[in-house]
């Protein structure tokens, strides 16, 4: 079924510089999965080398955290909205500490 | 309840009841039922602490005094620059070159003289965190960089204060409140920072001037609510603005039972060393290329005017080259590997961008692709206009 992943400004970029994708997918992990083999620069962005989700940014389906749901297998239906969220700091050159 | 107009309530400190003067200042808060009397004393004892006097800090710090917050304590160790002038409104162009928080103070008190403004010209560090922390109720985080964002945030729960936190990138921006009891802290959300360098800064990535304008305003209608304990707060929710398409869309933050900082049983119990934590070591961020081959801006000088057959490959954006440029051939770095075809290893390739870094990238790209003949501009193009041609604009 088709469920539209908004893309975060930071990596729309590695999205063909779209803020959102329609992809077909029953579940989370089925959805990423396309969005990534769409855009595969996306990939190293969202995932690290052991191919877990990186832990700065944060997947939801509509609007809960797929971390207090299924995880990857989170199921979506026709109409749901996935949402990657990175963090984001705004600012500094360099970091100052 | 209907408020005895001309008979302020015992005050409960020292000072805690309103003048004349105040009373005319704030009458526009006083006939709210939602803010009152009651709502105003409120605001008046509040202590809150400002962490960072910028893009966010400017709205938060006008709205603040201008609501009448007894007490606004400013953290900033930085000096006004020219570029902030696109969006950091607190400050004019004759504060270029002054302390931040030296002209946020002068200015918040010409708004409102009968406040308390406590300026701390110093980096927020894990050594002065906790004390600094505990004079005020709730903290606000204007601040720039990831570091000083997980300090914030561990010291808000250790010292058991509210950090409404505020961030935006470009066009985008992120509002919530941490450090609620039963609330999520920002480890809940982000247990761990992206890495050096993935991000890029607002001097990288430019930002809309307005955007941490409406972000910081609405951090500091975030923290009026809660001093005056009305409306619905965003604990627990996490306000996303785009600014572009104008649309504001919300997701659901929950605290993790198994937050190192504010969980059930947390494993942190005092504050560490962020930089460590985000990677990041001393002033600049590492660089992830190393040896790399250099020609500095006089030696690239001296090889075109001798007449060499030097290639000057700019790996910039386009409308960074439309801003300015030395006459290279445009390839952004993100194109690079679909035209690398468009190069010719067997000549003579300097590579720039605007500081030398992204160039370093491409010709550490190149050098793996088979290009030995290839040197990356150090400095770049801002270097070029500090040491080879003044008339070349920095930007």
């Amino acid at each position: 079924m088709a469920v539209k992943v908004i893309i975060p400004t930071p990596l729309r970029a590695y999205a063909g510089k779209q803020e959102s994708v329609e992809v077909e997918a029953s579940t989370v992990g089925q959805a990423l999965g396309a969005l990534t083999t769409k855009h595969a620069d996306l990939k190293k962005h969202l995932y690290s080398e052991d191919g877990k989700l990186r832990s700065f940014v944060n997947v939801y389906v509509n609007d809960e955290d797929i971390r207090y749901l299924q995880k990857d297998q989170t199921a979506v239906k026709p109409g749901d909205t996935i949402s990657i969220v990175p963090s984001i700091a705004g600012g500094a050159n360099r970091a100052r500490i | 309840m209907a408020t005895k107009i001309g008979v302020p309530p015992a005050p409960a400190t020292k000072g805690a009841a309103l003048s004349k003067e105040e009373i005319m200042r704030y009458s526009r808060h006083l006939i709210m039922p939602e803010v009152g009397m009651e709502g105003q004393l409120k605001i008046k004892a509040a202590k809150v602490l400002c962490i960072g006097t910028g893009g966010l800090g400017a709205p938060l710090g006008l709205y603040l005094a201008a609501a009448g917050v007894g007490r606004i304590g400013l953290v900033d160790f930085d000096v006004v620059d020219s570029t902030n002038l696109q969006r950091q409104v607190l400050f004019g162009t004759q504060d270029v070159g002054k302390p931040k928080t030296e002209a946020a103070a002068n200015r918040l008190r010409d708004l409102n003289p009968d406040i308390q403004i406590d300026a701390f010209e110093t980096q927020l560090t894990s050594v002065n965190a906790l004390e600094l922390f505990k004079d005020y109720d709730i903290i606000v985080d204007g601040t720039d960089n990831f570091p000083t964002r997980y300090l914030v945030n561990d010291a808000s729960v250790m010292t058991g204060k509210l950090n409404v936190y505020g961030s935006i990138f470009r066009f985008e921006g992120q509002i919530t409140v941490f450090g609620a009891p039963d609330g999520p802290c920002y480890r809940c959300l982000y247990p761990e920072p992206p890495p050096p360098g993935l991000v890029p800064s607002c001097a990288e990535g430019g930002v809309l001037g307005v955007l941490p304008g409406i972000v910081g305003t609405i951090q500091a209608a975030e923290a009026l609510k809660l001093i005056i304990g009305k409306g619905d707060p965003l604990i627990g929710r996490l306000l996303l603005f785009d600014a572009l398409a104008m649309k504001f869309r919300e997701l659901k933050l929950r605290k993790n039972p198994d937050c190192p900082v504010c969980g059930t049983h947390p494993t942190q119990k005092g504050l560490i060393d962020y930089a460590e934590f985000c990677g990041v070591r001393g002033e600049e961020a590492p660089s992830t290329v190393t040896n790399i081959p250099e020609i500095t801006p006089k030696e690239l000088k001296a090889r075109l005017d001798k007449g060499d057959d030097i290639y000057v490959l700019d790996v910039r954006e386009p409308h960074e080259y439309q801003i300015c440029n030395i006459n290279g051939h445009l390839i952004p770095l993100g194109e690079l590997p679909q035209r690398v075809h468009e190069l010719d290893s067997s000549k003579e390739i300097v590579a720039h961008c605007k500081s030398g870094k992204r160039s370093a990238q491409a010709v550490e790209f190149l050098r793996g692709a088979g290009f030995k003949k290839i040197q990356n501009l150090k400095g770049g193009i801002l270097a070029w206009s500090d040491e080879v041609d003044p008339s070349v604009p920095k930007y």
